[in-house]
């Protein structure tokens, strides 16, 4: 691992310095793929960033943030309150076409990289991602501090789904890093959009992005294809499958 | 050893699964009760989506209840015509139960309806059950002999109209109140994500005056045909049938179910109402308290389905 991560570094820096391309990512695995002992995974990002100094100048320093978003989803935020002694569920906010996993990456807090009107226009920093709420008929993204946007967050940290770490870029040289993306084992399916943004002096000065993929193989997909496009069989075959352990297990325990 | 689900999408270790269903398997054989108010919400605590826990079980609760069923019927114990009207009512009910979940969901209150349902009748149904067989173990531990008349065995709604013989519970009734009892479980069934047995059993015993084991027979060929209907149905509607979790918990079901069954036939009728009484008390305490106490996130989010 650590070779081969070496080989590419030493690859990218090469093509990097060839074709004097901006920024340049490579993740190690662009497809993550699920199988019956699927518990999770790590995706390292390599990226390469320009030089932004001629040759023999000092190099101004680079700031990156990575974020990574998983297909969108829409979900309900529900508020308890108590009445009549119980504990119910008195009002909610909709929160529309939200990442079902988000991850954001970055080589040190965000308020140090760049202020807060630049880093909110790019969505960089973990509270800078918009979060559409449907209030009343209207949609809105609401101050980081409204408690609903809270709540949120807060519960999909919880579940593993949204990360936020602020030293999670690491520069092994002034112009190269790498960063890794965890993804737990409930990520959604789907495609991932992983985004790069660079800064230099607090301005935007790059931005790359790649899609990572997360896909069920074999067996797990298989069942997942019946169940979608066949659900009259998969049902059938499912109750067929149920009656039949059973009737073995009777067979096998049948005593008289 | 942990194990991915394809539909539930996530990990779970495969052997907290098995022991699951083991026990409640033996619950389920032992009492002639699904099981489905005791694994849904364990299965909920263990991270698998509500939609997928409650269709999931489903399969769990089929095959468990087709092994218990093939037992009793070998020994002539389950009331094959009585079960046959009573899911004229059930399938009914079903589909009354499910049109009232729809209607539930979409103002978001269905998870309030839930609890209070499971609070008001399994709160009920567990104090009577507990009261009663208490006095039965009363009366015999001072020697008394149990009224060989059932006490008020004529009620009045058994004597209503299409008065029908059913041979192997020894009753003879009307129909209406067999079909209204169908109903009523089809529709609390659908509702509460649960085979109902649990209301059933004491609902044949008390209401209908079927013997302990019929009844326990009776009950388990019921959940079978409804838990059946409810794998199609789940698959086709909603397409949260997870075949993985389903076979995990199905192999550790049928197994308990082989020595719940065993347990339940050698054990005495009042003794086995007292545990089932306990049990379902147990279970309308535990959603009470969870209701009744501040969580401990006043927020929770859930995947809105009626978004786009």
């Amino acid at each position: 691992m650590r070779r081969a991560g070496a080989l590419l570094l030493a690859f990218f820096a090469l093509i990097g310095a060839a074709r004097a391309e901006s920024l340049i990512l490579s993740l190690s695995k662009q497809r993550i793929t699920i199988t019956s002992s699927f518990t999770g995974d790590s995706i390292v990002l390599f990226g390469v960033i320009e030089p932004n100094a001629a040759p023999g100048e000092a190099m101004k320093p680079n700031d990156v943030v990575v974020t990574v978003r998983g297909p969108n989803e829409s979900f309900v935020t529900w508020r308890k309150e108590r009445r009549f002694g119980l504990w119910i569920n008195v009002d909610s906010r909709s929160f529309l076409a939200a990442p079902s996993y988000l991850a954001v990456l970055s080589n040190r807090p965000p308020a140090q990289i760049a202020d807060a009107d630049t880093l909110r226009r790019e969505q960089a920093g973990f509270a800078n991602n918009r979060l559409l709420q449907r209030v009343g008929s209207d949609y809105a993204d609401v101050v980081p501090g409204d408690p609903f946007r809270q709540a949120f967050l807060r519960v999909k940290q919880a579940q593993g789904l949204y990360v936020e770490n602020t030293a999670g870029v690491d520069f092994i040289a002034p112009h190269v890093f790498r960063a890794v993306i965890p993804v737990p084992g409930i990520a959604p399916v789907g495609t991932y959009e992983v985004v790069v943004k660079s800064f230099v002096d607090g301005a935007l000065a790059h931005r790359g992005m790649l899609n990572l993929e997360v896909a069920k193989v074999d067996f797990e997909q298989a069942v997942a294809t019946a169940a979608e496009y066949h659900p009259w069989l998969y049902g059938i075959a499912t109750m067929l499958g149920a009656l039949a352990v059973g009737f073995i297990a009777n067979l096998v325990f049948r005593k008289d | 050893m942990t194990i991915y689900l394809p539909i539930a999408e996530l990990p779970v270790n495969i052997f907290t699964l098995l022991a699951l269903g083991i026990a409640v398997g033996f619950i389920s054989g032992m009492f002639g009760v699904g099981g489905g108010f005791l694994m849904t919400p364990l299965l909920i605590f263990l991270g698998v989506p509500p939609a997928v826990a409650v269709a999931s079980v489903s399969t769990h609760m089929a095959a468990s209840s087709f092994s218990g069923t093939l037992t009793y019927l070998r020994r002539g114990l389950v009331d094959v015509h009585l079960g046959l009207v009573l899911l004229a009512g059930g399938l009914t009910g079903t589909l009354g139960g499910v049109l009232t979940f729809m209607v539930l969901r979409r103002y978001g209150q269905l998870d309030l309806v839930i609890a209070i349902t499971y609070i008001a009748l399994l709160g009920t149904i567990g104090t009577l059950m507990v009261v009663e067989s208490l006095r039965a173990l009363l009366r015999e531990w001072r020697g008394e002999k149990a009224s060989v008349a059932r006490p008020g065995a004529h009620p009045l709604f058994l004597r209503l109209p299409f008065k029908m013989r059913f041979r192997q519970s020894h009753i003879y009734v009307s129909a209406i109140p067999v079909v209204a009892i169908g109903f009523s479980i089809g529709f609390l069934g659908a509702l509460m994500g649960i085979g109902g047995g649990f209301i059933l059993v004491p609902a044949l015993i008390y209401l209908l005056r079927v013997p302990t084991l019929t009844s326990v027979a009776t009950a388990l060929m019921l959940t079978l045909v409804t838990m059946a209907a409810a794998i199609v149905m789940h698959a086709v509607l909603n397409q949260t049938v997870d075949a993985v979790l389903g076979l995990v918990l199905m192999v550790g079901g049928t197994i308990g179910a082989q020595f719940g069954s065993r347990a339940g036939q050698s054990m005495k009728a009042e003794n086995l109402r007292l545990l089932l009484g306990l049990l379902v008390l147990a279970v309308g305490i535990r959603v009470a308290v969870d209701q009744t106490t501040k969580p401990a996130d006043l927020y929770a989010v859930t995947i809105d389905e009626s978004a786009p």
